[in-house]
């Protein structure tokens, strides 16, 4: 848990960051969302002391971030930037090895986290761990990149727009592989974006910042019923809203009984991706399979239309 | 040609070229050189003669100085390594064509020397004239290009200075060149010679030591410590455009101060002349191009490396010796170039206040009028610097590797 208490960064005495206070939950996926100058990366780079605040305090796990010097603090947090960050003159092995060589872990130990964590990635060591970062491909640094920041097992991993050098294909998929990581580790991610659709797709909670102040922090479905403010709702865009709304939920809790002619959609498909086939094959229910590939029933356009309403 | 000129005109140069036609192409570097191989095969002299040492020479061609058929053989190999330089021709054989023409030309003219000595004269002096160099200078530029076109790997380029420096050697140990007047005048100076170039090397290496020392820290100070760049950099820039003459003449008052006012300080070789001035104006030189070296090379670490480095945990000192100085490497290695290639040259001028140095020679020859012993001077300076730029290159290059310059594989 990390608990930021009334924190302000002032620059010349403007401030960057506003008296900002939230509560990142453990175990969870934070996202801060705001437009470039928002405070967004300032607020992330307090919490491993990158910048260090002019008021307010930052307690992990009930410690003040202050009490230890700041590199033994940073540590013990994982740290991905923007455009990876990889350290050119070393090879991927050395530069995942980076933190776990700073502890003083035993060769061994670190040959071995280094493999596992190639694997986790799906980068084969032996074909991996001797390259230089510039032989690699966008999306494999920035593979490694995460993988650097994870190696010593922290349980806090700050990400300042982790997949913002990426191309679309191959961000959606860095991206669902982070959430696969985060539930199998259970890791505490902060998570910096410009991009509410990232936000809205990764965050378990959204912290929405502007010019410096906390606009709103509450859960992606709220921010998207009931935004705090007009630049909330300008953020989330309202063409789109009732879509991103309906993809925050799976098909289950919504299938009914009866049956339905075409394809079928699995039942972990987003209510949002049962829409768009319904309206594209110009059907009015589609049936439903489980995990089995049995059919547990249909889900009708009706239902999901209804769905797509504003909640009260 | 007019814009209704016939079409056939306008498309004869897209028709493929024949096989004869391909050869028969010319190279333009090639055309300059094979020109500058004419005027000094033919139209310059390619040796003189002197009765003695100082007096005026009397020039002799390429016939008049060798005998026939070394006149034969040196003029039908220029001949044929020039045809090769002026058309296009495989690397391979250029380069054996301009190493070819240097060798025949390095022994022809020792014959010249001996040809052009009368028997028992140990006053008369023959030395290379301007159709020698310039001969020299055409095949050296083929050579050059060739080496430059082979793209060879750093170590190896290492090597071909190594074989160059071991044929120019052999050459000398042999004899071939004892009766050309620079040798003569070696001969007379053997001794110094080569403790003028200890001094030398001492005075150039050990104020590029003292340089790097200094150098270093302080540039990773001006990076870090935004305030001092300016000032320093700019002070060391000051001392750069000092004259290399009038900084070693400024500095003869502050250090004879110093060794008569300082106890201990004559005793360890303080003094206004001699040495230590030379050692502490090439010092001086030395700092600006080492410290803006390392500035450079510092502010080109990339910045995100930099910031996952501190996010990682990394202390000051770590990210130093661990990130920044590795990946600053390559540029200041350049610095430690740049500055033993100029205090190499700079030793030179070092003779005037008593240094030491081949500049001795060089100033003695001007002070006699005697151009080889000017010459005893300055080729080895050349050599040395020439050496020098090579092997750093080369070191620089295999640094650049694995760093953040390194070319993509």
């Amino acid at each position: 848990m990390i608990e930021i208490d009334a924190i302000t960064k002032r620059y010349d005495g403007r401030p960057v960051v506003n008296d900002v206070s939230l509560v990142v939950e453990p175990h969870a996926l934070t996202v801060i969302v705001g437009t470039s100058g928002s405070g967004k990366t300032t607020l992330l780079r307090m919490i491993n002391r990158l910048v260090e605040p002019s008021a307010g305090t930052i307690r992990i796990d009930g410690k003040d971030n202050q009490s230890l010097p700041p590199h033994v603090l940073r540590r013990g947090i994982g740290y991905v930037i923007q455009g990876h960050g990889l350290f050119p003159h070393r090879t991927v092995g050395q530069n995942i090895a980076t933190v776990p060589m700073l502890c003083g872990w035993d060769r061994t130990r670190i040959a071995r986290r280094v493999d596992e964590l190639l694997t986790l990635f799906q980068l084969d060591p032996a074909q991996f761990r001797d390259r230089y970062p510039d032989q690699l491909s966008g999306g494999q640094k920035q593979r490694v990149g995460v993988a650097r920041a994870l190696a010593a097992k922290p349980n806090i991993l700050l990400m300042d727009e982790p997949f913002g050098a990426l191309d679309p294909v191959i961000r959606g998929k860095a991206q669902m592989d982070l959430v696969a990581i985060q539930k199998q580790f259970g890791t505490t991610i902060v998570l910096v974006t410009h991009d509410m659709e990232e936000a809205i797709q990764l965050g378990d909670r959204i912290a929405v910042m502007d010019d410096g102040n906390l606009l709103q922090y509450a859960a992606p479905a709220e921010i998207l019923a009931s935004p705090a403010t007009e630049f909330v709702e300008t953020l989330i865009g309202t063409g789109d809203r009732p879509f991103r709304y309906l993809s925050l939920s799976a098909l289950d809790g919504i299938v009914e009984a009866g049956m339905a002619d075409g394809e079928p959609l699995p039942v972990t498909a987003s209510r949002r991706d049962a829409l768009a086939e319904l309206l594209w094959s110009g059907r009015t229910a589609l049936p439903v399979t489980g995990t089995d590939g049995t059919v547990l029933g249909r889900v009708t356009r009706e239902t999901l239309l209804r769905l797509a309403e504003r909640p009260v | 040609m007019t814009e209704r000129g016939p079409p056939a005109m306008e498309f004869r140069p897209l028709r493929p070229i024949s096989r004869e036609m391909a050869v028969f192409r010319l190279d333009k570097l090639g055309a300059i050189i094979a020109v500058i191989a004419a005027c000094g095969a033919l139209m310059a002299p390619f040796a003189t003669f002197r009765a003695n040492r100082i007096v005026a020479g009397e020039a002799r061609s390429v016939v008049a100085a060798l005998p026939p058929w070394a006149a034969a053989l040196l003029l039908a190999v220029v001949a044929a390594a020039a045809v090769i330089a002026l058309f296009r021709s495989p690397v391979l054989i250029r380069l054996s064509a301009s190493l070819g023409a240097l060798v025949v030309l390095a022994l022809a003219v020792g014959v010249a020397g001996r040809y052009l000595t009368p028997a028992g004269n140990s006053y008369a002096r023959i030395s290379p004239a301007s159709g020698f160099w310039l001969l020299v200078f055409a095949f050296a530029l083929l050579a050059a290009d060739c080496f430059t076109r082979l793209r060879m790997p750093p170590l190896m380029r290492i090597g071909a200075l190594v074989l160059a420096a071991v044929a120019i050697a052999l050459v000398l140990a042999s004899g071939t060149w004892n009766s050309l007047s620079i040798m003569k005048e070696y001969a007379s100076r053997a001794d110094t010679f080569w403790l003028l170039g200890a001094q030398h090397l001492t005075l150039a290496f050990g104020s590029l030591a003292a340089a790097v020392i200094v150098g270093i820290p302080l540039g990773i100070t001006c990076h870090r410590t935004t305030a001092l760049r300016g000032p320093v950099l700019n002070s060391l820039n000051i001392i750069q455009t000092i004259p290399s003459i009038a900084l070693f003449g400024i500095l003869i008052a502050p250090l004879g101060w110093i060794a008569i006012n300082v106890p201990g300080a004559a005793a360890i070789g303080v003094s206004g002349i001699g040495t230590p001035p030379a050692f502490v104006a090439l010092f001086g030189y030395s700092l600006l191009p080492m410290v803006a070296n390392t500035v450079l090379g510092l502010e080109g670490v990339p910045a995100a490396a930099n910031d996952a480095a501190r996010g990682m945990g990394m202390t000051d000192r770590q990210r130093l010796i661990g990130v920044e100085f590795p990946l600053a490497f390559p540029v200041i290695l350049t610095g430690v170039r740049i500055v033993l290639v100029q205090n190499i040259g700079l030793t030179t001028v070092a003779a005037l206040i008593g240094g030491g140095g081949f500049g001795v020679f060089v100033f003695q020859g001007i002070g006699q009028t005697a151009m080889d012993l000017v010459m005893l001077g300055a080729l080895p300076t050349v050599a040395l610097a020439f050496a020098a730029s090579i092997v750093l290159d080369a070191i620089v290059e295999i640094s650049t590797k694995g760093s953040a310059q390194r070319p993509a594989t």
